[in-house]
């Protein structure tokens, strides 16, 4: 059987194809235990799990604690308010006292690209980047894969567009490198001030003008736009860029017949997606909320040594 | 006594030759200069001889750009560190920036720098001055006085000057005082938020990028400016292509600007910070492949003039910390001798003209002593081993700091000895040397 070698999650950049199908086929174990009456099984009890958060989040952060809690881990959250950062004291010294509580996985978010990548280079337990400023966000990309696969069958061969801010966006980043790995054809679509001036290094088409770009895919992922970015001269008004840039039902006629809808929440309801189009048929928002948190189980389960027995009960 | 440095190849710079000549130091002056076995060595004075078969010598290598941190940020480097890290770096003189805290732009911190290395007594610190006051692209420092107490430069290094008419007056007041303008060429506004060069790497980790033009829009206004008012201006660490080309055509029309890149330049591109090493953050970024080839090219055919460090201790306080809020800047004076010579071996440059944009040039540009071996003249000299390979460590390191991308490398070529004044500030245990 094929075994999960990772300390670590710090991107989609460091998982082969077969960590990958690993992962997602794991997830689809435990995917059921959501489901049951009670939803709560013991493998990993004894364990503990930091969420370590120095960024606002309600989905992630309520998604791995969900998914530590279904596998009857021990969890603790910091959140930026209450953690040192204010304080002063460095992300190094940060986990040198996190460690020296001895957790199994620390989940980390952090506002600065790479800051997950610091932190595993200093502790023992384990390190789930939850996101990191532009860079990554893994475990959304996985949990999208995860989506794509069920509605769709498969990944390979699908072409996918994503619309929106790609640039500042981690989880373009790390969709379009899982997406790629998976054999899917990757188109990006917005503002050009969103798009970045050597899009081709990362091996994707543009496309800029969505109406075009969502020709013939077989999904439509859309990012949220961060409002304040407004102040940066990247679009000048949230009104336009609705206008021209924002997923409505008309936009949605040309796009194939079975076609699906993702965006990685929260949304922006009539800016960058419609109301009518994310509560709409296409939509699988709401599915990729409760994949995330089997996606979630999947990873503490394979990081915390899982794999090694077949003991899901 | 006398010192007498025998066997070695010594270098002029000036008349790009190279060849084998004892050299003879009295009173901290070289006094003549021998073919080899022409020198007799009178029986009744004491004779220091210094064995430098297989080396070469060259002037004292100067380097026109370095922070050395004090006043202010003593934790980082001091004048004393930062002076024995140049003297074992083969450095002699060095030009230090003034964005220290307080600023240099009074007479009262340009005095206390010389003071201090005065005490230190190693090499030759010379301070550069702010061209405005408190680095604040508001008003210019007072020229004159500072010229006066010993700045041999202004700059507001670390920082752009923001105005464009600021910067014209200050290089048109600047020439009255024979002082030269060294311009930190950034487009604050264009680089913004950015860490990192703009390119794929910037774009495959997440970092805000600062794009080359950000550079290079300040290369031209300082071009502009110099052809407009006819005054000299110098531009700091050149790290583009595009600079390099604008500066190519200044030169051709006569336009009166010189440069100066760092050895980082001309041997890291951007994949260096794929890992997100911090070590490999600076200002300029460091640029792509076609950066790093266009600027050899600009030392090859003398578009750039002079090798500088810039030099910027950092402790683990401004490093071991997230990327995008870590300090700018690696220490460079114990590394750029041996990268230098690299280009040499590589064939980008010849062996005279490597030591002339570490030596002669930059005295040329200060209007310093140094830059060449001459009777009469005082003994600043650096005996080199070029085919001493050595790793490079934390712990050799002389600087205070460490923030250096080349721990870890193999190095070929060290400065062996380093004298001042005909006083030996770095030496060796390789060298032999006996009384």
């Amino acid at each position: 059987m094929y075994r999960f070698n990772h300390k670590d999650l710090l991107g989609m950049d460091q998982l082969s194809v077969s960590d990958i199908n690993l992962i997602l086929d794991t997830a689809d174990a435990f995917k059921e235990i959501s489901t049951r009456d009670i939803k709560k099984v013991p493998t990993l009890r004894g364990k503990s799990v930091v969420n370590f958060f120095y960024e606002p989040s309600t989905r992630t952060r309520a998604s791995f604690e969900m998914a530590a809690k279904r596998l009857s881990a021990d969890t603790l959250s910091f959140s930026v308010s209450d953690s040192s950062m204010v304080k002063g004291e460095t992300l190094i010294d940060t986990a040198r006292n996190l460690q020296a509580m001895n957790p199994d996985i620390i989940v980390i978010r952090h506002p600065s690209s790479g800051a997950p990548h610091l932190l595993a280079g200093h502790v023992d337990a384990g390190v789930i980047n939850a996101g990191d400023g532009m860079h990554e966000h893994p475990t959304q990309a996985l949990l999208d894969l995860y989506t794509i696969r069920k509605k769709k069958g498969k990944i390979k061969g699908l072409r996918i567009v994503i619309i929106g801010d790609i640039i500042h966006s981690r989880v373009a980043r790390s969709n379009i490198i899982g997406l790629q790995k998976m054999g899917a054809e990757v188109t990006i679509s917005g503002p050009p001030t969103m798009i970045p001036v050597n899009a081709e290094s990362l091996g994707v088409k543009v496309v800029l003008d969505p109406s075009k770009a969502l020709r013939n895919k077989d999904v439509i992922m859309v990012l949220r736009i961060q409002l304040e970015r407004q102040s940066r001269a990247l679009f000048p008004s949230i009104r336009e860029y609705s206008i021209f840039f924002g997923l409505n039902k008309d936009l949605l006629k040309g796009a194939k017949r079975d076609v699906i809808v993702m965006h990685p929440g929260p949304i922006n309801r009539g800016v960058e997606i419609a109301g009518d189009v994310a509560d709409g048929p296409f939509s699988v928002i709401l599915d990729q909320v409760s994949n995330g948190v089997a996606i979630r189980m999947a990873l503490l389960y394979l990081l915390i040594g899982g794999g090694k027995d077949d003991n899901l009960d | 006594m006398i010192t007498w440095i025998k066997g070695g190849e010594v270098i002029d710079p000036r008349l790009k030759t190279k060849k084998r000549q004892d050299i003879v130091i009295r009173k901290g002056k070289v006094e003549r200069l021998f073919n080899p076995g022409d020198f007799n060595p009178p029986r009744d004075i004491n004779v220091k001889e210094i064995d430098a078969h297989g080396m070469i010598v060259t002037p004292g290598l100067i380097d026109m750009h370095v922070h050395f941190r004090e006043p202010g940020e003593e934790y980082k480097e001091t004048i004393e560190t930062g002076s024995y890290a140049a003297a074992a770096g083969g450095f002699t003189a060095v030009a230090c920036m003034p964005n220290t805290n307080p600023v240099n732009d009074s007479r009262s911190v340009t005095e206390f720098i010389l003071e201090r290395a005065r005490k230190v007594n190693l090499i030759r610190v010379y301070p550069v001055a702010a061209i405005s006051k408190g680095l604040r692209s508001e008003s210019l420092t007072e020229f004159g006085d500072l010229k006066q107490a010993g700045a041999v430069a202004v700059s507001d290094d670390g920082r752009p000057v923001v105005s464009s008419q600021l910067m014209r007056r200050a290089i048109e007041y600047a020439r009255f005082f024979k002082l030269p303008v060294i311009s930190h060429c950034q487009d604050l506004y264009l680089s913004n938020k950015g860490v990192m060069h703009e390119g794929s790497i910037s774009t495959k980790l997440g970092l805000h990028g600062i794009p080359a033009a950000s550079e290079e829009i300040m290369v031209v206004r300082e071009i502009l400016l110099a052809k407009l008012t006819g005054c000299p201006v110098h531009i700091a660490h050149v790290s583009t292509e595009g600079s390099v080309n604008f500066i190519k055509q200044a030169k051709e029309q006569g336009i009166p600007v010189t440069a100066e890149t760092a050895p980082h330049y001309f041997t890291l591109d951007h994949t260096a910070l794929i890992k997100f090493d911090t070590n490999a953050k600076m200002y300029p970024p460091l640029r792509e492949p076609r950066d790093v080839e266009a600027v050899k090219r600009g030392l090859s055919e003398g578009i750039i003039d002079v090798i500088a460090t810039d030099h910027a201790p950092h402790s683990p306080l401004e490093k071991e910390i997230e990327f995008d809020r870590a300090a700018f800047g690696i220490i460079g004076l114990e590394t750029a001798l041996p990268l230098t010579l690299g280009l040499v071996r590589e064939g980008v440059i010849d062996l005279p003209s490597a030591i002339a944009k570490l030596s002669y040039n930059p005295a040329i540009i200060l209007s310093i002593k140094g830059g060449a071996i001459e009777e009469g003249k005082e003994a600043d000299l650096t005996i080199i081993d070029m085919k001493k390979e050595y790793v490079v460590t934390k712990e050799d390191f002389k600087s205070k700091s460490h923030n250096s991308p080349f721990i870890g490398w193999n190095m070929k070529g060290k400065a062996l000895l380093t004298m001042v004044g005909g006083r030996i500030v770095w030496e060796s245990d390789e060298l032999n040397s006996r009384s």
